[in-house]
């Protein structure tokens, strides 16, 4: 293989990996709080791409507005699942809201098959992001969006990891994610500290829809699930709870799927599957995750 | 009066753990609760502090209906309780885990934290004097920056009281507070209650498991077997109460 050649699959690689990483975030800040996975977390990336879809085809918005619409609501979707769906049953087994989360995934996805149809549409792109625009570095050529998207997660990933450790918010959110019961003892509400960190988390997978948007420009009603389902892998290979341990998981993850398509020409048709061994192995070999610790069984 | 428990009664299916239980607190009292092992101390504490609704009954804080409220507004209402167990968050610091409980007091939000504004910079400032400050009236502003996991089991106590007098409560719960500690150590722990006792102007109501550490600084003794209170007074009284000898020893049986 030509050395541009590899080159050329790691940008695609480091790219992709990084937008595994930030779905990843939000399944794992959400499981450090409630201990939930939040299967229906995929399904938002799919609906933020359609707010930015019907933004810019149906109601005419610049990108700007159309993109922070797409944000806020998406985090608005994401409070409300979590009043609705989750909060009724935060003393109820843990089976019981996980099923509960499962039940949304499903009600969002066939929603969406009700109202935006089941027919793929066409991802609309700003002009520096389209397919033709790329930048040539040493005689390899990284499309616009390819290089776009790790620098808008590294960004991210900083104003979160301020957001978690520099605020007062942050400091009570590891306090509710360490204890529950002591945190609402301390006068922290842990009802609003949960529905910000639904908020944060479903902006994060927003961002993550429209850039998937951008860079695999066709959406469908179901796009969110396997995206959903490989991050949360990620959220699980790297630790689950750690924040750190979901950027690890979604970067090797994003780079290991790149690399074995570019280098075993052969199985790549098993792409989507190489995820799930991982999550097999994982929870075979080492359940915490590469950087999890051991969580004692809260008591 | 500060605290007013009328009738109260928790029961949890089947089991009632606590039955007809009556107390109330005068402004700067201390009082001690003691009983055997299950006798329902901490029910009363978790019921106080809304981590359980009553079953029956109502409790009032100055006058004003506290029953079932949540406990978040609980402590924001001025009471605030430690743990039989000790529960820090260990792996913040010594510092973060007092600016915890300093945290709903403040105005500015993510947004202002992460502009870095005037009044984020000034609250900031203000609340990490004000958690210095409290730190070193416990003797523990030396270790500020260390995780609280990593201190000694004494300084953790006092680490937990700590963080429980930064919601600046009126009424202050704790939870066996000597749990843990040999005689010499508890001697120590009750002369330091009776101290930030004297400076928060608090009144304090102890859980106590073992009947000679509180005598010390109880003004009142109430005692608890099997969910009912079976004797109260002053330590004196209760210590020569019948009823709490057996409940401690159980039954001479005479042949």
């Amino acid at each position: 293989m030509q050395l541009s050649m590899f080159f050329q699959h790691l940008a695609n690689a480091i790219s992709l990996g990084s937008l595994y990483s930030l779905v990843a975030i939000g399944y794992t800040m959400v499981y450090g709080i409630l201990r939930l996975i939040n299967f229906a977390h995929g399904d938002l990336l799919m609906l933020a791409a359609y707010i930015v879809y019907y933004g810019r085809g149906m109601f005419h918005l610049p990108w700007v507005p159309s993109i922070l619409l797409a944000i806020l609501l998406t985090a608005a979707i994401g409070i409300i699942v979590e009043r609705s769906a989750y909060r009724p049953l935060r003393d109820s087994p843990r089976t019981t809201i996980l099923i509960s989360a499962i039940g949304v995934s499903f009600l969002v996805e066939n929603l969406g098959l009700v109202l935006f149809g089941g027919r793929p549409q066409p991802f609309p792109l700003p002009v520096f992001f389209d397919s033709g625009s790329a930048q040539e570095i040493g005689g390899v050529r990284i499309e616009n969006v390819t290089f776009a998207i790790p620098v808008v997660t590294l960004v991210l990933l900083y104003v979160l990891l301020h957001i978690v450790h520099r605020t007062k918010t942050g400091m009570a959110m590891r306090a509710v994610a360490k204890d529950f019961d002591t945190a609402r003892l301390m006068g922290i509400d842990v009802n609003r500290i949960v529905a910000t960190t639904f908020a944060i988390g479903s902006a994060l997978a927003a961002v993550g829809g429209i850039m998937w948007g951008m860079k695999f420009p066709q959406i469908n009603p179901l796009m969110g699930m396997m995206p959903g389902m490989k991050c949360f892998i990620a959220a699980v290979f790297g630790g689950i709870g750690n924040i750190q341990g979901a950027v690890i998981g979604g970067f090797i993850l994003g780079v290991a799927e790149i690399m074995i398509v570019a280098f075993l020409p052969s199985i790549s048709g098993y792409r989507d599957a190489f995820a799930f061994v991982i999550l097999i192995g994982t929870l075979l070999l080492r359940p915490t995750g590469l950087i999890g610790e051991k969580v004692a069984e809260k008591v | 009066m500060i605290l007013d428990i009328r009738g109260m009664k928790m029961q949890f299916g089947g089991l009632v753990a606590v039955n007809d239980f009556n107390l109330s607190l005068e402004h700067g009292e201390l009082v001690g609760l003691i009983g055997p092992n299950g006798a329902g101390k901490t029910t009363v504490f978790n019921v106080i502090t809304g981590v359980y609704a009553p079953t029956e009954g109502a409790i009032t804080l100055e006058g004003r209906d506290i029953t079932g409220m949540r406990p978040d507004l609980v402590t924001r209402l001025g009471i605030a309780r430690t743990f039989q167990n000790i529960r820090l968050f260990s792996r913040m610091s010594v510092m973060e885990n007092i600016l915890v409980s300093l945290h709903w007091r403040l105005k500015s939000g993510v947004f202002d934290a992460l502009t870095q504004n005037g009044k984020y910079r000034a609250e900031e400032a203000s609340m990490q004097s004000r958690a210095m400050d409290l730190l070193a009236r416990v003797n523990l502003d030396g270790v500020a920056d260390s995780p609280a996991g990593s201190l000694p089991y004494g300084s953790q106590r006092r680490l937990e009281i700590c963080r429980a007098l930064a919601t600046e409560p009126k009424l202050l719960l704790l939870d066996e507070p000597a749990a843990g500690m040999n005689p010499a150590e508890s001697i120590e722990l009750m002369k330091f209650i009776g101290r930030i006792r004297e400076e928060f102007g608090l009144t304090i109501l102890l859980i106590e498991h073992q009947m000679r550490v509180v005598m010390g600084i109880s003004e009142r003794i109430v005692v608890l077997d099997h969910g009912v209170i079976i004797s109260r007074g002053t330590p004196r009284e209760v210590s020569r109460d019948p009823r709490v000898i057996e409940a401690y020893l159980g039954v001479e049986k005479h042949a």
